[in-house]
Order: structure tokens, then sequence, then C-alpha cells
């Protein structure tokens, strides 16, 4: 019983807050509206098992992605204007097109047969994805890493001035 | 509550109002907040089928991937919008239109 209202106020929350996303009008406040949506997804994390992959997300969003964007944010505008606002064109026709994509794809997942399995809590989840990784998903996680290289190479070349 | 379902409408919410931003919103970072909603919404959806539909650890595995692209992506676009911003004095999308100048 508790464990539903915990999980309904975190669902509203992490939609009232992307929502807030993509609707305010102040880029600042999106930007700390998507923290909310961020923690409300570790949470649904949690709800579905994945403790390791809330830990990653609460590090590498919030502590990340998310201090990255309010740092973009700051350096594209000036600091002194605090009205940092931005506009966002022809909601009217966007809002039609992504209700009837939300349409179609509610109507997809009510009328899919999913295959679904009884489900057994895992013993450990961490050690786990530690052993796959190291196992199973080598190769994708060595180009994981090259990857995660190449783009930090590639954004600190981006980023730098010209002299 | 703990149904497939529930989990797999959330995410297809969260994806909705990630593509909302995306093709709404002019400011490039605003866009890339709406990116950074629709990869949290196929997240929630390999997680759930991890619990649900047997895809188990591996499920999570994937999920891991996908923040790691994140992060990359995220890196990377903000470099290109900050140097947008350093030529063309805006971030507005539309506005960026020339190839060279």
């Amino acid at each position: 019983m508790i464990v539903d209202a915990a999980f309904w106020f975190i669902v509203v929350l992490t939609l009232g807050s992307a929502l807030t996303v993509v609707l305010n009008e102040k880029l600042i406040y999106s930007a700390i509206a998507l923290l909310f949506t961020l923690f409300g997804m570790a949470a649904l994390y949690v709800f579905l098992w994945a403790d390791f992959l809330a830990g990653v997300q609460v590090v590498i969003y919030v502590g990340g992605i998310l201090v990255l964007i309010i740092f973009g944010i700051m350096l594209t505008n000036r600091i002194t204007s605090v009205n940092i606002s931005h506009t966002s064109v022809q909601k009217g026709i966007g809002g039609m097109v992504v209700l009837g994509i939300l349409f179609v794809l509610g109507v997809m997942i009510l009328n899919t047969p999913w295959l679904q399995t009884e489900f057994v809590e895992p013993v450990q989840t961490t050690a786990t994805i530690g052993t796959l990784l190291m196992m199973e998903y080598l190769l994708p996680f060595e180009v994981a890493s090259l990857l995660l290289l190449a783009a930090l190479m590639g954004a600190a070349m981006l980023s730098r001035r010209d002299e | 509550m703990d149904s497939l379902n529930t989990y797999l409408f959330v995410a297809a919410i969260l994806f909705s109002l990630g593509l909302f931003g995306v093709i709404t919103r002019r400011n490039g970072v605003a866009v890339l907040m709406g990116i950074e909603l629709i990869l949290n919404a196929a997240n929630l959806n390999f997680l759930a089928f991890a619990k649900f539909g047997g895809m188990n650890i591996s499920g999570h595995i994937f999920a891991l991937f996908v923040i790691i692209m994140a992060a990359a992506e995220a890196a990377v676009a903000l470099a290109i919008i900050i140097n947008i911003y350093n030529n063309y004095k805006t971030i507005n999308v539309d506005d960026v239109q020339e190839l060279r100048q």
C-alpha cells in the first residue's frame, strides 16, 4: 500500500518535472526540473531492482551531465542577464504530432503480447554486472571506453579557442 | 502498479515529452535536454524488460551502455554548441544555417 503510494508519487514527480523541462520559459528552471526528473528515474530504477543502475544514474546524470548542461547554459548566455529565457515555437502542431505518436505507442503497448516471465529478485546485481562486463560483454565494454576517450578528446579540442 | 505496462506507459510519456522538447525548443541546450529525456525513457524500457521480460542482468548492461553513450553525447554536443555560440553569438538552432561565413 505505502509502496504503491510511493511509486505513484515518484511517477507523478518524474513526469511533472519532465513537463516543466519542456515547457518552462526560463532555461535555468528547465535545468533544475531536469534534476528532479533524473532523480525520479533513479527511484524508478530502484523499483525495478536495478540498484547499481540507480547509483550510476545519480552519479553520471545528476553529477556529470546536468552540471555540464548548466555549464553550457552559463557559457552561452551573458551571466548578467538574469532572464535566460527561451521560447518554444509551433507548440500546437508539435503537441498534436507528439500526442499522435503517444497514442500510437499506447495502442502498441496495449495490443502487443509481451513475453513475460516469472520474475525472481536477483541475488546480487553489481557483482553479476561486473562478471558479465568482463566475460560476455568485454568487446562492447572496451569499445565504450574507446568511445569515451574519443568523445572527451574531441570535446576538448572542439571547445578550445583558436590562437 | 507492478506491471510491465505501467513502466512502458511511463517511458512512452517520457519519450513523447522529450520529443516535444526536441521539436519545439529552439535553444540548443534545451534541445539537448529533450534528448536526455528520450534516452532516459529508453533506459526505463530496458530495465522494465530486464525485470518482467526475462532479460535479467543483460538489460542492466544495455542501460549502462546507454548512460555511457549519453555522457559522451552530452560532452560533444555541448562543445559544439559552445563553438556555435562563439561563431554566431546565438544558439538558436533556426538561425544557424550557414555552413561557412
